[in-house]
Parts: structure tokens; sequence; C-alpha cells
């Protein structure tokens, strides 16, 4: 069963058609990446997979389950764990206290009010884990404002990690990042590749012709393209519309 | 009779109306392009409502005492821009209440320091203090003048914004702040421009209450809470939205006070009916409120800039 | 079990000031007598009340994020709630008590559903409308005193102790603020207080990991509501009266400040803010009265300068500005 099918979403502002008739799918352990130009739309498409934006027609669904009127909370605790292209964390939290935060989205409720959360030693160590995966370990205890841009990044992913998903939306992990936090990443997400079927918005070529096993191609809010990255690359209308001279030199 | 008296309350409604429309302008102007809490806009009213007495009285004239009151709250608004509150419409709303609210406080204070503890007579001026007859009734040509005044106000509030490169400039400011700002406008310019100019219309409110509601220091509470409602019912950031529910505020209020104890008299018991319809009546406005934020939560005519913050 | 939710640093600012204060609170009445020493203690008591009223709305201000500009209409509601009761013979506090919480969680269930369909600016006005309907139906309560409000004839009886004197009012009225003191730090810390923090600090993202937010955000609006009539109970008592000046905006502006005064987000600074507001409250009408004797009246003026600058110069508050750890550089700590 597909881990995330849409069916026809179409999401217009006003005169523009921010989302036009996208139907993609993410199968189980695949990493599906979207590319596409500046205002293609991407961010628009990732806020209605996660129930920020509500769509005007279609459908989503996860794992054979039809969630378009549930709310963002609900596709949550349906698996669904997603990053931000602009880092959303709690700004006055610690590192620990974010991920802890997310670990703690998994229980069936937090209507607990006696016990100090930091005394679950369970949810702590998973926390932990969840540092160490993305190698943030040592900044446990660091408050999230005084934390570099790429470690940042890092606890986006590890916060997402965390909620324990079973599928991920990364929108744009490499976003701002210096030459050498990006190699780390992609080794990071390489690493993650397989664990987690994975939806992947991102600008940088390279990352995406490496981690990807499809690709679809976003013009304007329509998908012109699904195919392997092979293909992608090679594929003249996705040439002509998107990846221009920057491949065929 | 009673067709007679429903067409008088549904005239007080408009003209309680039109005043907190004058109100409802300037503060859901204020919060649209500067997303700033003025809790002190009901003492901008007030000084309006002082300066227009003083005036009035020193002179004998009407006018002029309007001219003061405009003259007067437009520079109190300006000189609060600049020098009080700049510093403010960075800051958390929550600030901005606070400080608001400081304002209140000292601004009754410096009232009952300059004009007393008391409430001050205020005369309608004799041009206007005949009745006229329209419809079957008689009604104080004073309170149609507020009508009048209220609903040419809008107009020309209208124009300016529809019309006009100010106008644009606003509308623009309460939407894509950054955009105005990119343009090469000076935004804290067109700030002060538009706080100025609500403080003003808070100004004409005041004065032009005045004969009808007594001026003592403490009067622009109530009718800022009043005006709180307007925004929130019309869609904060919203003229047009302000100037839909200042009237549906104003005659709903206006007609649940005159008829409700009566209604439920004809529904419940004489004494349960004597309890509850006056305490009923003060709450109609808030119960529709709460009715409009249930299936609207972003108002009547939501705008960006409410959705935003 | 342990005793406190966290390990405490015995000689931190913070906690050398929170037991300097409760300590003094605990022997003030022993060392007052006599007629002035029947006045600082009932003002003390007043002090107390208030300061309860801001820790429950530091709940959901300074941990929730939630300014709410109304939560002086659950402090009237709790005056009522003995005093209309009381009016009808029933004169027992557990009765008034009881009716105060059940009441207060009825409304403000509601109210809290209806207002946090809104955020920011919008919740602020809304809470404060809301609060401005309550004064306004407390006032059209025509039986009830209405404008004037009630007169108790006695004070709520408990059975267990007695409320009559001043002095037991006073260490029942010091009992509440303790245990909402620690209720509210056990609160903020547990895992409940970690997601309603986390939505103050990003709604979205806390949203986004699978937490309801609205549930948490309503449950402690409530909670912060049960404190205020609480308050308004033992208000009620103190002054043996009970008017629709309880839940006028004012005071609803006034526990703002004091939350604020005593540090936004800090579970002991509701306590030090209200010691503070309404002490400055008292000093400031001597201070005009012996500088400038006509104006004595008019001391209000600075007071509403002195919130104004408080807006715009106080960022961590009185008790916020203390350091929470014994170490010399600070920490992010709470206490």
């Amino acid at each position: 069963m597909s881990a995330l099918v849409t069916q026809n979403l179409v999401k217009r502002f006003g005169g523009v058609t921010a989302t036009d008739n996208v139907t993609l799918s993410v199968e189980p352990g695949e990493l599906h990446a979207i590319i596409g130009p500046n205002g293609a739309g991407k961010s628009t498409l990732i806020g209605q997979l996660a129930g920020e934006i509500a769509p005007d027609s279609g459908s989503v669904a996860l794992f054979g389950e039809t969630v378009t009127a549930l709310q963002v909370h609900q596709r949550a605790k349906r698996g669904l764990a997603r990053t931000y292209q602009i880092t959303q964390l709690a700004k006055d939290f610690t590192a620990l206290d974010n991920v802890l935060l997310a670990v703690n989205a998994r229980a069936t409720h937090n209507f607990r009010f006696w016990r100090n959360a930091h005394d679950d030693s369970i949810a702590v160590d998973r926390a932990l884990a969840a540092l160490n995966t993305v190698g943030l370990s040592a900044q446990k205890n660091t408050p999230v404002a005084t934390l570099a841009h790429g470690e940042q990044r890092q606890l986006e992913i590890a916060m997402a990690l965390a909620t324990e998903p079973k599928l991920l939306l990364l929108d744009e992990p490499l976003a701002g990042m210096s030459q050498g936090e990006a190699t780390a990443m992609i080794a990071l997400l390489k690493s993650l590749k397989g664990r987690y079927p994975m939806l992947l918005v991102e600008h940088d070529m390279d990352a995406v012709f490496s981690l990807a096993d499809r690709v679809s191609v976003l013009v304007y809010g329509r998908i012109i393209a699904t195919d392997l990255p092979a293909n992608i690359r090679s594929n003249p209308e996705v040439r002509a519309a998107y990846l221009g001279d920057e491949v065929a030199a | 009779m009673t067709t007679q008296l429903a067409l008088s309350q549904i005239l007080n409604g408009l003209q309680l109306g039109v005043l907190l429309f004058l109100l409802a302008a300037g503060l859901t102007l204020v919060f649209g392009i500067m997303s700033f809490v003025n809790l002190a806009h009901g003492s901008l009213f007030m000084l309006g409502a002082y300066f227009g007495a003083a005036a009035f009285a020193k002179t004998d004239s009407f006018l002029v005492g309007v001219f003061a009151a405009v003259v007067g709250a437009g520079a109190v608004g300006l000189l609060l821009d600049r020098f009080a509150l700049t510093k403010l419409y960075e800051r958390d709303h929550l600030d901005q209440v606070l400080a608001t609210f400081g304002l209140i406080l000292f601004f009754n204070e410096l009232i009952r320091i300059i004009w007393g503890p008391g409430s001050i007579f205020m005369q309608v001026p004799d041009a206007l203090s005949q009745t006229v007859n329209m419809f079957g009734i008689s009604y104080p040509s004073y309170r149609i003048a507020i009508i009048g005044v209220g609903l040419l106000v809008a107009l020309g509030l209208y124009l300016l914004i529809q019309k006009t490169r100010v106008g644009m400039l606003i509308r623009a400011g309460a939407t894509h702040p950054a955009m105005v700002a990119s343009l090469g406008v000076n935004i804290k310019w067109l700030n002060t421009l538009v706080f100025a100019l609500g403080a003003a219309l808070a100004g004409l409110a005041g004065v032009m209450a005045g004969p009808i509601i007594s001026v003592q220091p403490g009067m622009g509470e109530p009718v800022l809470i009043l005006t709180l409602v307007v925004i929130i019912i019309g869609g904060l950031g919203s003229i047009r939205g302000a100037f839909y529910a200042a009237l549906i505020v104003g005659v709903v209020d206006t007609l649940g006070r005159a008829f409700m104890p009566t209604i439920m008299r004809g529904i419940f018991e004489r004494n349960t009916a004597d309890a509850a319809g006056p305490a009923l009546a003060s709450m109609l406005i808030y119960l529709l409120m709460a009715a409009v934020l249930a299936l609207k939560p972003q108002g009547l005519f939501p705008t960006s800039a409410g959705a935003v913050r | 079990m342990k005793l406190f939710p966290a390990a405490i640093d015995w000689r931190a600012p913070r906690t050398l000031v929170a037991v300097f204060v409760l300590i003094t609170l605990l022997l003030l009445p022993l060392l007052m007598t006599g007629d002035s020493g029947s006045f600082y203690v009932k003002f003390i008591t007043r002090v107390m009340i208030y300061a309860l009223a801001a820790i429950g709305l530091n709940f959901i201000l300074g941990f929730g994020g939630m300014v709410s500009l109304g939560h002086a209409m659950y402090v009237m509601l709790g005056a009522y709630a003995v005093a209309i009761p009381a009016q009808h013979g029933i004169v027992s506090g557990w009765a008034h008590l009881g009716i105060a919480l059940v009441a207060t969680a009825v409304l403000a269930a509601v109210i809290g559903a209806v207002a946090l369909r809104t955020t920011g600016i919008a919740f602020i006005m809304i809470t404060l409308a809301f609060a401005q309907m309550l004064f306004f139906g407390a006032v059209s309560l025509k039986d009830y005193g209405g404008d004037d409000g009630l007169t108790l004839a006695a004070r709520s009886d408990f059975a267990l102790f007695d409320l009559s004197s001043n002095g037991s009012l006073y260490y029942v009225t010091l009992f509440c603020v303790v245990l909402a003191l620690y209720l509210s730090w056990r609160a903020v810390l547990s895992p409940f207080g970690l997601v309603l923090r986390g939505s103050k600090s990003n709604t979205r993202r806390a949203a986004a990991l699978g937490h309801p937010v609205f549930r948490y955000q309503l449950v402690a609006y409530v909670a912060s509501a049960l404190a205020c009539a609480v308050a308004g109970v033992l208000l009620a008592n103190l002054t043996q009266f009970a008017s629709p000046a309880y839940g006028a905006w004012t005071l609803s502006g006034e526990l703002i400040v004091i939350v604020i005064l005593g540090g936004l987000g800090t579970v002991f600074g509701p306590l030090i803010g209200a010691i503070l507001l309404l002490s400055l409250e008292e000093i400031l009408p001597m201070l005009v009265e012996l500088t400038l004797p006509d104006y004595k009246s008019n001391w209000m003026l600075l007071l509403g300068a002195f919130i104004f600058i408080i807006a715009l110069v106080l960022k961590r508050g009185v008790f916020g500005s203390l350091s929470a750890s014994s170490a010399t550089h600070r920490k992010g700590d709470k206490q």
C-alpha cells in the first residue's frame, strides 16, 4: 500500500492556481523528490499534505486512509512527520526539550500534571537517541536560540524522527546551509533512506539526483514529469521548462 | 404607536452605530496597518469631547468646538504616535495592551485634574435644538445631524481609501507592509498619518456625542469596549467590516435595550422577565459577537492582516 | 515520591527571595497586633488574593501565551458564588466554593472554546468583551444589588475552621496561594506543561508534531479561571461584599500588570508582582499627599505613567530578573 497518495489536488489563491491537479504517490521505502523553480507551488503542496492548507478539491490519503478532512495534529498522529523550509522550533526551549516535545506527541495524551517531564526516563532516552542520530548529543542542553543554523536544521530532522513517523515530508532540508553542513545533511538523509518513505522537496539538484528513487517536476503548480532521476535529467520537456542550461552545460 | 417607537429606536440605533463607526474606523486601520492594539483609543474620544465642550463654551460656536475636538484629538494622536508609541509598534501585543492601559489611567486622571471629577455639561447647538417631523414621528434634529455627519465621513473615508494614492498605500500597507516599504514609501509617515486620522475621527465622535451623553472622566472606556466588539465582528483591519458591524451593533444594542424586556414578558412570567430582560438586553451584542465568531472566526469581512496576526 | 518536581538550588537568588517572602508571610500576623496590625493583616490578605488570581492568569499568559484581558470576570463570579447563596440563607463555605468552582468551570469552558478559536489580538479583545458581558449582566441583577453589589452578613462557614477572624482568613489565603504556587510549579514542568509551553513557543510546530493544541489550551484556560474563582471566594469573605466592580476590566488589566511586574513565565513572579503593585497603590497616594497635597486624589496619574513605563522597559520583571542559579552565569532555568 502506498504511504501517501494525492488525487487531483487543486488549490487557487485568487486568480493564481498554486496547485494544479496534482496526483502523486510515495511508495513504501521510497524517497520521492519534488523539484521545481521558485514559485512552483512546492510549499503550498506540502501545506496541503500536512493539513495546514485546505485544498479546493482533490484528496490526500495516508496508508490507504483518506485524510483530506483531518486537521494537522490528526495527520501527525497517523504517522506523518514534517520539517520546515524555515525552521519551526520552540525557540525558548533547549534542544533536548524540543525533541522531548516531539517524543511526547506519541503518547496517547499528555494530560499528566504531576511528574516532571524530565523524570520520564523512557521518553528522555528516546529524545537523546534522536539527538544522537542527527549528531546533536553534545548540544542537548543548549537553548535553541544559540544553536548554529545548520544545527537548527539538524534539530528539525531530530524532532521529526522523534515522533516515530511512518512517513517523512522534508521541506528543503538543505536551505541556507553551508557546503560542509549540506554534505553532513545529505549523509544523514542517505542513512535514513529505506527506513522511512520520504517526500523530499529540495532545490539542490546534486542532492536530489544522488538521493531520490523517483523525481517529480513541479512547474506553475503542475507536475510535468515523474520518473527515475536519470530519465528526468534527459527529459526534454523538463530541460526546457526548468533545468535549462544548468544540466545541458 | 409601536411602529413609531420602533422607528425612532432604529434611528437611535443608527446614530449610535455611526458614532461607533467613527471610532472603529481609526482603531481597525491602526490595527490593520501597524498591528497595534490601542486601548487608549477611548481616551482620544474623551479628549475630543472635552476639547469640544471647552471651545464651545468659550466661543459659543459649536463649529469651533467641533474643529477644536478634531484638531486637538488629532494632534494628541500625532504626539502619541511620534513620541510615546513608536517603540511599541515592534513589540508584542501584551506590551501594547499594558502600555495603553497605563495611558488610559493617565488620561482619565489628567482630565480630572484639569476639568474636575464631575461631568461637565455640553449643550445641543441652537441651530439643531428643534425636532423634525418625518415618517410620522418627531425626532431631534441634532441626532439626525449625527447620522448625516457619520455617513458623510464614511463616504469620505471610502473615497479616500478607494480613490486616492494615500488610500492605495493604506490598503496595501494593511495586507503587504513589506511591499509598501519596498516601494520606497516612508512607512513611518504613513503610520503617523493613519494614527492621527484615527485620533481625529475619535475626537469627532467625542464632540458629537458630547451633548447626548455625559462628558466625564472615564467616558471613553464603555465606548472603547463597544468599538472592540465592532471591529471583531467586522473583521480586524477591515473598514467596510467596521461600517456594517458598527451599524449592526448600534441597532441591535439599542433595540435590545428598548424591546427585550417587553419581548421577555411575552415568553416568561413577569418576575423572570423583569429580572432577565435587562440582563439579556445588555449582553445581546456580546452574544452576537460570540455567534459571529463561532461561524466566522475572522469576522464578517476577513482581511489577510487579521489572518496573519 | 519527591516533594519537589525539580532539584532546588537553595543558594540561587530566586530561591532565597522566594523562601524569604514565604517565611515573612508566615510570621507576619504574629508580629502585627492592635488596630493598625489588623489593617495590615487585611491588606496583606488582599495582596495574597490578588496574587492567587495572578498565579492563575500567569499559567496561561506566562506559560501558554494566551493574553486574557478578562480574568477579573472569574474573580467576580467567585465572589457572587458566595454572596448570592448567602442571600438565600446558604452559609456553608464548602457550598460556596463548590458553586464557584462548578460555575466557573462551565463558563470558562464555553468562553474559552469560543475565544480560543482566535489568536493574538482578537483573543485579547474577545476575552475583554466577554468580561464586559458578565459585568453588565451583574449590574442588571437588580435582585442582587445591581450596581451597588451585595453585602455579606457573615463570612462563609467552613465548619472545620473559622473564617470570622482576620487571622484565620489570612492563613487560609496563604495556604491557597502556596498550594497554587506548588500546583502550577508541578504543572509547568509536567508533560502537560511541556506541551503548553511548547505551543506558546511555536503553536504551528506543536500541532505538526501531533499535539491537539486547542485541548491543552482550553484545559489550561479553565484551570487558570478556577484559581481566579477561588480568589473571588476569598475576596468576598475578606470584604464581606460582592459587586460588579470585582469584574471591572481595570482589575483584569491590573492582574496583567502584576504578572508582568513580577516576571512573566516565572512560577513565583505573580506573588512578588502583587506585593509590589498593591504596595505602590498604597504608597503613591501618601507620597503625593506629602508633596502636592492639592493633588492627592490624582495619584492614579502616576500609576498610569508607571504602568506605561513598565511596559516599555521591563522585559523580565522583578523576580524574573533574578538569577535562577547560584552559579555566576545565568541559565535559562525555570523556577
